[in-house]
């Protein structure tokens, strides 16, 4: 889709790369040409318009949101492990020096947000803060340097930063969810799980009911709230930095710059924010009333 | 902005990262840093402990110098008063000898005194005997007068 306007510039950056599903019978419109193609039958392709991604529904990937965030995964654990497998107890190099004050900052958090014993949850944190460190980071490459390549490669839609898609906050935070739910079944059993949905805040058996609707409402805003507040930060930072490359390009430096020292914080922040909060709600899941 | 299978790929790849990270990352690094703690506090008790040590050894070593100080002092102390007692008996011993020289000095001088006497009384009787020859013109019996010979030497 041409970028004639700066609304459809901005639609346009806010587009995902989507690859899914359309049913038989669907009325494709070239969005150059405006000539419209009845499908014969049902079939996986690229969305050429926002409207085809739409209407994919859920029988639909964001490649580049999967591309790239596996890819940063990628980059995060190939780094961490060359470090893993040449690290010494002796003085460290430059890089395993990196990593080990990385390791030490995850180490605190876990530290002070969890009373349990659990071997997965220090690396699941490390796992969690690198990764989405590096997600968010992808932010700060200018709006339209990749998406541009992309676009020369036949690409429509390219958007880099997979914490700006909800699939890819929500994609995390839905993991978290099924660790809270695993732990909280396996440290209490079903039925002290059950227990606790049902007889806290008010410990009362007419109020189960009751009790059970708030706490499943606390339960599901966990996940929510998690993938909602960095979804959230990052979407909104990226608009800001494509309604700032709407000006005039010689101009951006002036809000570009002080926008993107900015991000270097609420990149950092957001990662540590949703660590934290995701030891806090594992380690209450760990614990017995 | 949908929602769609890129949720249930994000959590597979989200699990998959996490196991990876569990089995092959995490363990590596933190025995490294384990390792080094107590590296660390394993030197820093031995140097604790040095410190100690060489604490323990100066005081040792000063007492030893005090105590090896004082028996120098003895040791010189009863030098000294050795060598007071030699010199005072080595005095003593030449003081004895110059008095038993000079006693044989005086023994020698009364012996010969002795002697000369004795010869000067017999010369006397000599020469009295040739005198009163002279003066009697006769020989006189020595042997008759020889009591009134003796008494006259011992006169002398």
């Amino acid at each position: 889709m041409a970028a004639d306007t700066p609304v459809e510039y901005i639609q346009h950056h806010l587009q995902n790369l989507t690859y899914g599903k359309l049913p038989a019978g669907y009325e494709r419109v070239d969005p150059y040409t405006s000539d419209v193609t009845v499908l014969q039958e049902a079939g996986w392709t690229f969305a050429r318009t926002s409207a085809e991604a739409t209407d994919m529904g859920f029988m639909a990937f964001h490649v580049d949101t999967l591309g790239w965030s596996i890819f940063m995964g990628i980059l995060f654990l190939t780094i961490f492990r060359l470090v893993a497998r040449k690290a010494t107890s002796g003085v460290p190099s430059g890089m395993q020096n990196m990593v080990e004050m990385v390791f030490e900052f995850v180490q605190t958090i876990v530290r002070d947000g969890f009373h349990g014993r659990n071997p997965v949850i220090a690396p699941l944190a490390l796992t969690m803060f690198v990764w989405i460190f590096l997600m968010n980071s992808l932010k700060l490459i200018p709006v339209d340097f990749i998406p541009q390549i992309a676009h020369a490669m036949g690409l429509e839609y390219f958007k880099i930063v997979p914490t700006t898609d909800p699939n890819g906050t929500f994609g995390i935070s839905i993991g978290v969810f099924l660790l809270i739910i695993f732990y909280s079944i396996k440290v209490k059993g079903l039925g002290g799980f059950g227990k606790e949905l049902s007889f806290t805040p008010f410990n009362h058996w007419a109020l189960i009911p009751f009790n059970l609707v708030l706490e499943i409402i606390g339960l599901l805003t966990k996940p929510l709230s998690l993938a909602l507040r960095l979804f959230g930060n990052m979407y909104a930072g990226e608009v800001v930095f494509i309604l700032i490359a709407i000006l005039p390009f010689w101009v951006q430096w002036t809000l570009n710059v002080p926008w993107a020292i900015f991000h270097i914080l609420v990149i950092t922040l957001q990662a540590f924010i949703f660590t934290t909060l995701s030891v806090v709600y594992l380690s209450q899941a760990h614990e017995d009333h | 902005m949908n929602i769609n299978l890129t949720l249930i790929g994000q959590a597979i790849a989200f699990a998959i990262f996490v196991w990876f990270c569990v089995k092959f990352v995490w363990p590596p690094i933190t025995a490294a840093m384990e390792a080094r703690q107590k590296k660390i506090a394993d030197g820093l008790s031995a140097a604790d402990r040095a410190s100690l040590d060489l604490e323990l050894a100066q005081e040792k070593a000063s007492k030893e110098l005090h105590k090896a100080k004082q028996e120098a002092a003895v040791l010189i102390d009863q030098a000294n008063k050795r060598a007071a007692q030699i010199v005072e008996a080595s005095k003593d011993d030449a003081r004895k000898e110059g008095d038993k020289l000079i006693e044989q000095a005086r023994a020698e001088i009364q012996q010969e005194r002795v002697q000369a006497r004795d010869a000067l009384r017999k010369e006397v009787a000599v020469l009295a005997i040739a005198g009163a020859e002279k003066i009697l013109e006769t020989s006189v019996d020595a042997k008759a007068h020889s009591e009134m010979l003796d008494k006259l030497a011992a006169e002398l």
